[in-house]
């Protein structure tokens, strides 16, 4: 019942955010049909120019076409390539997906062990460092940290590629894909692996102050066991909910991470769209990044009930 | 009340070694920005002979593509981004502030809807929103204030509603209603002073965050304008230059980072100290 009362919640929220985006985008100044305008036209031709585009109607009118072709399932054509905008979705989301799945898997590898070990070594130097190491991976703006990676890997050690996500030749080489999304990769994890440290070491102090902590030392358990088997099962569940949270970050790192290092994702086909006022691929994104997040949200939500039964009450 | 916790924080903040650290960092920013006219040089003077000059004593952080003293646009750079911070943090705070305790003290309907629309807002990526807005609205360092200030308020709003729902059963809050306070006294009375403490903190914490906002705009071309500078465009300008002028690159990002990391550093320990001082 709760799953499917969250599940009904997330259509209405996205049907506003829907009517929002189109709403934003109609209200600016400018529009793709300037992209077509030369001065020279007379009326009739920037009329005929935005009829093919479909912008002569009523922005409401717009927006129930857009609501009818969508339920259809066609998201409309390119406004600056016309090509289908399923077609680019198709080709760059595996992509930008791939990324945020490997930035976040990193992310919790590294964190895990490090946060545990902080927060059982509380206040000593080990302690301290990592925790103004974190500071920093908070701090530091992705985009920064990419060029400098850059410099140092790419111009400096010459180890890894620019930019780009193939060698020319080697399309369909796995491992050259990898060897080109080592850096993007890092650049995404970084203020991920800082939040997910942090947030697992305060879990653990927090831990290892409860009484079943002192129940198991007196039993004679090692501070490894103890750590490893009750510490961690008890963190994992608020973990969850940060992994939720996290999403927005890791769409913001996307959209940055693809520019500079010039990888064919969604991200980079969002800014462009903006750039271009392409309409269609605009909402499309928008769309796609809203329901990733309240899907996202959702899941965090769903498997936090189903660990706690208690949260179906409230 | 106010005058009393302010002071308690100063106290406590001047016993911490990193606090002091951050804040004299912030002060010298804030400084350098506010005495940029002193530096002998024209921020936006284009000088082609002189361009791409390495760190020297003529110019310590060197010149940019056109000739201009890197160090001079730089320290013009840090007044848009603690402008941005500062003035964007103030919406953002005021508005979360004022939505959230009128949420959280009259509950109801409008409670319900304003909650509605903050969880919608939360779902739309900001970034997004930010990048068309700027994208549509004349871009400036005005629009940029605004358009940050006003996407980030829902996280306040938030925290601010959760203290006001608890505080307003207090027993004191409950008398001062019993003696025919005014609703809006016994808020900005008996309500605000209590959560002042968490505003602090999610507002030191909110200028960090618009100025990295602000410089990932700026970045890819959607905050500040030419020929203004500001840390976010100018690594912009430098990006296609790492290879041979790594300098370009290095400053203006330091400065990004020493600032934001200040503000998060400071708004943490707040955090601690208002934390020891509830238990």
């Amino acid at each position: 019942m709760y799953i499917l009362r969250r599940i009904l919640q997330a259509i209405p929220m996205l049907l506003i955010i829907s009517i929002l985006s189109f709403a934003l985008m109609h209200l600016a100044p400018g529009d793709p049909a300037s992209a077509y305008i030369t001065p020279k036209m007379n009326v009739e031709q920037v009329l005929k120019i935005k009829k093919k585009l479909g912008l002569d109607e009523p922005v409401y009118v717009q927006y129930f076409k857009w609501v009818k072709n969508i339920a259809r399932g066609d998201l409309g054509f390119s406004m600056t390539n016309y090509r289908p905008v399923s077609t680019l979705i198709k080709e760059r989301l595996p992509l930008t997906l791939k990324l945020m799945g490997a930035a976040m898997l990193i992310s919790l590898i590294i964190s895990f062990p490090i946060g545990l070990y902080t927060g059982y070594k509380k206040n000593k130097s080990v302690d301290k460092s990592v925790t103004l190491l974190s500071y920093i991976g908070i701090s530091i703006p992705a985009f920064w940290l990419a060029m400098m990676l850059i410099y140092f890997f790419s111009y400096k050690l010459k180890w890894l590629p620019i930019m780009g996500i193939h060698t020319l030749g080697k399309e369909d080489s796995f491992l050259d894909a990898v060897w080109h999304s080592l850096l993007p990769i890092t650049v995404l994890s970084i203020y991920n692996i800082a939040i997910y440290t942090r947030y697992i070491r305060t879990s653990t102090i927090s831990q290892m102050n409860e009484p079943y902590i002192l129940t198991e030392t007196a039993y004679g358990f090692s501070k490894l066991k103890i750590l490893m088997k009750y510490v961690l099962r008890n963190i994992l569940l608020p973990i969850i909910t940060i992994l939720g949270m996290s999403l927005q970050n890791l769409v913001g790192g996307a959209f940055i991470t693809e520019t500079i290092f010039a990888l064919p994702g969604m991200g980079r086909l969002g800014v462009g769209a903006i750039f271009s006022y392409d309409y269609p691929v605009i909402m499309a994104t928008t769309m796609l990044i809203a329901i990733l997040l309240i899907f996202g949200n959702l899941m965090a939500d769903i498997l936090y009930s189903i660990i706690d039964p208690r949260i179906e009450r409230r | 009340m106010y005058l009393r916790l302010i002071k308690d924080i100063k106290q406590k903040l001047a016993k911490k070694k990193s606090a002091k650290i951050a804040i004299l960092i912030i002060s010298i920013f804030a400084m350098a920005s506010i005495l940029a006219f002193l530096s002998p040089y024209d921020p936006n003077l284009i000088q082609i002979k002189d361009r791409l000059k390495t760190p020297s004593l003529k110019h310590i952080f060197g010149t940019d593509l056109m000739g201009r003293d890197y160090f001079t646009r730089i320290l013009y750079g840090g007044r848009v981004s603690l402008n941005v911070g500062f003035l964007s943090m103030i919406i953002s705070t005021t508005l979360g502030t004022f939505i959230g305790a009128i949420c959280g003290y009259y509950e109801g309907i409008l409670d319900s809807v304003i909650m509605r629309i903050v969880d919608i807002l939360m779902c739309v990526p900001s970034f997004f929103i930010i990048l068309v807005l700027n994208a549509y609205l004349e871009p400036s360092m005005t629009t940029i204030i605004f358009v940050i200030g006003f996407l980030g308020w829902m996280g306040t709003a938030r925290i601010v509603r959760a203290e006001t729902l608890t505080l307003k059963n207090r027993e004191y809050v409950l008398y001062a209603k019993n003696l025919g306070m005014k609703d809006l006294k016994i808020i900005k009375k008996h309500i605000l002073p209590s959560i002042l403490p968490v505003i602090l903190v999610v507002a030191t914490m909110s200028i960090a965050g618009a100025i990295l906002t602000e410089s990932a705009l700026s970045f890819l071309g959607m905050g500040i304008q030419a020929p203004s500078a500001s840390w976010g465009s100018m690594l912009s300008k430098a990006q296609k230059y790492i290879g041979s002028d790594p300098y370009l690159c290095i400053f203006p990002g330091f400065a990004i980072l020493m600032t934001v990391l200040s503000f998060n550093i400071l708004g943490d320990i707040i955090g601690q100290i208002m934390d020891k001082r509830r238990s």
